[in-house]
């Protein structure tokens, strides 16, 4: 019966609903909570502006998020190039009228929120290339046009957020895309080749970085070379991180971050203050938190026929997967600083909106498992 | 073609899920990388960031410590702390500094240099750092600061302690005085720089560098806890500091007053040193200033007045003063002659007021001449001719032994003052090795009137006085007092057991104590410095003809009540050869330029019936010893005397209380 009705596609509301992934819904849940707990520490115990915003930025998207995942896959299917083509436009607005913040620019004013396109062209990178794959027949994904084009959609991106400048978000928008590429079956070769030639331009690339993203590179490989300066930031982070020990100072006694110790605690250093106030403990939890979150969202894939929720589950996994690795290697010193969000954990309205908007995309799927895109 | 779609479609899949699997297993690989390195952090170098955290977040202010006070006998504090009101801003904690500042000018009246000055240190120091805007505000500045403070944030009126010397000028070379704390001063010493706040004040010359590390005190601690702008969020700890011990002085403050009073307007020094115990009743340097100055740093006007007084107070004569002490080597001159044998108290001289020798002629100080002199005879009148004839059989370098068993040439105290003098008392030796030239006869001879090479300052005349009027026994001068040293008659009693010892023991060695005298300073007190005891006494009692007999130098300034009855010997020294002609002209002492006039000097010792004090009297340019020194050491005298018993009560206090 059930398959019948779904495989015309006339699914019920009750079906849709049950069809949900309860657990992925709780992950998140979780995570908001435990991100607006987190917030509260940052304000050192009060319900401040942060606060307040990120709650409710938590609660609209989130509520938004479980109302478009009720979207039939094939309208995401169908809007997958204007979302990036749209995106790409909002990056063109924001690096001509953008609003300038501490030396970048990266935000387009759009009256009732600051969007930062950069942010969504995370996701939009994903769903444009699964698009792009469903249509095209595997024998000829290794063929030249069809790595040419993806190759031009990635890096035009790459090179407005570059130029915001934002080395962070671009290096994560090209990881999100070349994680997709990968997965959707190009050939291997082509992934060692350009690295290689990536190893060899590196130099090069280098020599156009800014003096502060330089500064950045050197201070990873040493950060007690200018302990005040540069390094400042992963030390202080290390230090939090490590006075945490075993099971962490407590919820609100983290004295690094409440003494501003830490820098940009809210945001890229989220996990830096709730890992000094939780320890060992409290952030092999929420790793594994991410973990689940990052396992629903590939099995859903793995359970999809139709190619681009496959593609698209799969990209948006690995895309969180990266978020979350690069930003907690950075906050423990196993990488350079670059500016990247922990998805929904740090405050920023755009990225929370863009992974909600990932997540509806995700549910969609699952509601429309069985369904197959033309 | 559908059939083909699907199977490509199908391989899609399969290649899509089969590298998702292979990248799901990487996932699974950085996150146990992760989880790697939150183990390490975490559990394996807790402790190494745990510090490193209470590091960041707790910074300590150490306050500054209390010195300690300096007392003289009798308790009297000479050196303490008064309570000042300060003025310190905490510039982090000022919205805006400029206008602050413009504000508390105009409160406090301070002027625009002082004012600069201030803008200039703060630009030196780190934002929470305390400003100290001023050490030592009126009572009605401070009351007018506290009526404005409530809209002057970061200013704190503080209830601080500094340094105060309640005697003045008094004490000035003896105890030195504060400054603030110089970069070389915290390199010199380890104390002052783990105790240094900023502002503090330490010992810069006499007791109070010496004794710095004593004085010092240990600083308070105030630990709060900072966030990462160095801004106090709430205090953690606080550990009160410890004052600084308290130095009691054997300076009797009656005596050191009227030293100072007695020297006014001369430049001179006087010492008075306990014949026994060595005990310092009083060592005064004139001219002097006041040490307050310096405490918040001496204005240019007053520095120039110290710097430029032709009178040079900043000396300390007493200790780093070089005087050629004239007439009162004579005793030891005699001693040394009568030790080694080389005349019999019975040897007559007669003097004509000059002597040729060695082709030239040497004068005696009276022109007319003393007639026929013998050894008593010569130290009371002080006859030159005398001592030229016998030096010039005694020679220099036996001189030069007796001299320096009796404390000339030798540093008085061990290590107390560092800028203490040796003073030279000349040998053949000395003379090769310093000049590369040979020793002329002719100089043994103007030795042995004090004159020529010999330099000594007035503490060590004090000494060998001393040395000379307890029988001829070695004493440890000191200034600070110690309740384990022996009492008087203890001493006496070790000073009898010594020389009965000496007389009794038949291999005692003179040439062995001799030389442990010179090597070693301690080793021999209260031990004999003489061969035999009646030669002291023979020149004990010509002093005592000296200023008690008719004809004597000091007869005019005698005392003849038994009680303060003392005995001494003048000395006039040349600062300038004179020749010829003003010999002459003999001229009176206002005729003479300030600068050529003699030295006075006088030493003393007494009561002479049963003594127990010594002193020396120096006046620079003060004309002769018998006319310019000498009477003051009457009217000092006098005083000293006055004051032992109630000094003697003190000890009998401290010696019941150990007890």
């Amino acid at each position: 019966m059930f398959q019948e009705t779904a495989l015309s596609g006339q699914i019920t509301f009750f079906q849709k609903l049950r069809s949900l992934d309860y657990i992925l819904l709780l992950c998140i849940l979780i995570l908001g909570l435990v991100s607006s707990l987190s917030m509260y520490s940052t304000e050192g115990g009060e319900i401040l502006y942060h606060t307040k915003s990120h709650v409710l930025r938590f609660l609209v998207f989130f509520s938004m998020m479980l109302i478009f995942s009720f979207v039939d896959l094939k309208f995401w299917h169908s809007t997958g190039y204007l979302f990036y083509f749209t995106v790409l436009c909002l990056l063109i607005w924001a690096s001509l009228y953008g609003v300038k913040a501490s030396g970048s620019q990266r935000w387009v004013d759009l009256y009732f929120i600051n969007l930062q396109p950069s942010e969504l062209m995370k996701v939009a990178i994903i769903m444009c290339f699964a698009k792009y794959y469903h249509r095209t027949q595997i024998h000829l994904v290794n063929n030249f046009k069809n790595l040419i084009i993806p190759i031009v959609v990635l890096i035009l991106p790459i090179l407005l957020v570059i130029s915001q400048p934002d080395l962070g978000t671009s290096i994560l928008i090209g990881l999100s895309g070349l994680v997709v590429l990968w997965l959707s079956g190009v050939n291997v070769k082509y992934f060692i080749y350009s690295s290689l030639i990536l190893l060899i331009s590196l130099p090069f690339v280098i020599s156009f970085l800014k003096p502060y993203q330089k500064l950045r590179i050197l201070t990873f490989f040493n950060p007690d070379r200018d302990p005040l300066g540069a390094g400042y930031q992963i030390i202080q982070s290390k230090i939090a991180v490590g006075s945490g020990g075993l099971s962490g100072k407590g919820f609100l006694k983290g004295t690094q971050s409440y003494l501003d110790f830490l820098p940009e605690k809210h945001t890229d250093f989220i996990f830096t203050l709730f890992s000094e106030e939780h320890g060992f403990i409290g952030s092999v939890l929420l790793l594994l938190l991410y973990a689940i979150i990052i396992y629903r969202t590939a099995r859903i894939g793995a359970s999809a026929r139709s190619f681009f929720g496959k593609l698209f589950c799969y990209g948006f996994a690995s895309s969180i997967f990266i978020f979350v690795t690069v930003n907690m290697s950075m906050v423990l010193g196993l990488l350079p600083i670059v500016g990247s969000p922990l998805p929904i954990m740090s405050y920023g309205g755009s990225s929370m909106l863009a992974t909600m908007i990932g997540f509806s995309v995700v549910m969609s799927t699952k509601i429309y498992q069985k369904k197959i895109i033309a | 073609m559908i059939n083909s779609g699907s199977d490509t479609s199908y391989r899609k899949q399969s290649v899509v899920n089969r590298r998702m699997f292979i990248l799901s297993a990487a996932k699974l690989f950085v996150f146990g990388g992760i989880v790697a390195k939150l183990f390490s952090l975490q559990i394996n170098q807790n402790k190494k960031y745990l510090t490193l955290s209470d590091k960041n977040r707790l910074r300590e202010w150490k306050l500054p410590p209390i010195r300690g006070d300096f007392q003289d006998f009798f308790g009297n504090t000479i050196a303490g702390n008064l309570k000042v009101y300060q003025l310190h801003i905490i510039p982090e904690q000022v919205e805006n500094f400029n206008n602050l500042i413009i504000r508390v000018k105009d409160i406090i009246e301070l002027d625009q240099k002082s004012l600069n000055k201030i803008i200039k240190k703060k630009n030196s120091q780190k934002p929470w750092e305390t400003l100290i805007v001023s050490e030592n505000l009126t009572w009605d500045q401070f009351v007018k600061i506290n009526f404005y403070l409530h809209e002057l944030s970061g200013v704190k009126p503080v209830l601080s302690v500094s340094r105060n010397y309640p005697y003045n000028e008094n004490y000035t070379h003896l105890l030195g005085y504060v400054a603030q704390a110089s970069s070389s001063d915290l390199l010199k010493n380890d104390e002052i720089k783990k105790k240094h706040v900023p502002g503090l004040r330490v010992g810069k010359i006499g007791l109070e560098k010496s004794l710095e590390n004593d004085l010092i005190g240990m600083n308070g601690v105030q630990r709060y806890e900072v966030n990462a702008y160095g801004k106090r969020i709430n205090q953690i700890d606080h550990i009160e500091g410890k004052k600084g011990q308290s130095i009691k002085l054997t300076v009797d403050t009656k005596i050191q007053q009227k030293c100072n009073e007695l020297l006014k307007d001369k430049a001179g020094s006087i010492s008075v040193m306990d014949i026994f115990t060595g005990e310092i009743l009083a060592m005064h340097s004139s001219p002097s200033f006041d040490p307050n100055l310096f405490l918040y740093g001496i204005s240019y006007e007053n520095w120039e007045n110290i710097l430029n007084d032709p009178q040079k107070p900043l000396i300390n004569r007493s200790i780093t003063g070089l005087y050629p002490p004239g007439s009162t080597i004579k005793p030891i001159v005699a001693l040394s002659a009568l030790e080694n044998n080389i005349i019999s108290p019975k040897f007559k001289v007669n003097c004509t007021g000059k002597i040729e020798m060695y082709g030239q002629t040497y004068n005696c100080w009276k022109k007319k001449g003393h007639g026929v002199v013998n050894l008593r005879d010569a130290l009371k009148v002080s006859c030159d001719t005398f001592f030229y004839e016998m030096s010039r059989r005694l020679g220099v370098d036996r001189l030069n032994e007796t001299a320096k068993k009796f404390g000339l040439g030798n540093k008085v105290f061990k290590n107390i003052f560092n800028e203490e003098k040796i003073g030279l008392i000349p040998s053949t030796e000395w003379k090769k090795n310093a000049l590369g030239k040979s020793w002329v006869l002719g100089e043994t001879l103007i030795t042995g009137i004090g004159q020529g090479y010999i330099q000594t300052t007035p503490l060590q005349l004090c000494l060998m006085t001393a040395q000379l009027a307890n029988g001829g026994f070695k004493i440890d001068p000191k200034i600070i007092v110690n309740n384990n040293d022996p009492t008087v008659s203890q001493i006496k009693s070790i000073m009898a057991e010594n020389l009965e010892q000496k007389i009794q023991g038949p291999d005692f060695d003179d040439a062995l104590l001799d030389s442990k005298i010179s090597t070693s300073k301690s080793g021999n007190l209260h031990k004999p410095l003489f061969r035999n005891q009646e030669n002291v006494k023979f020149v004990l009692d010509a002093m005592f003809a000296s200023t008690n007999e008719i004809r004597g130098t000091s007869y005019s300034s005698r005392i003849i009540e038994e009680k303060y009855q003392f005995a001494g010997k003048t000395g006039t020294s040349q600062v300038k050869r004179i020749t010829e002609a003003q010999r002459e002209l003999d001229l009176d002492i206002s005729q003479i330029p300030y600068k050529d006039r003699d030295h006075a000097l006088y030493i003393a010792f007494g009561p002479y019936k049963n003594p127990r004090y010594a002193m020396s009297i120096l006046i620079e340019h003060g004309g002769s010893g018998g006319s310019a020194a000498a009477p003051l050491a009457k009217k000092l005298f006098k005083l000293v005397i006055d004051r032992h018993d109630q000094r003697e009560k003190i000890k009998q206090n401290n010696k019941n209380l150990k007890i």
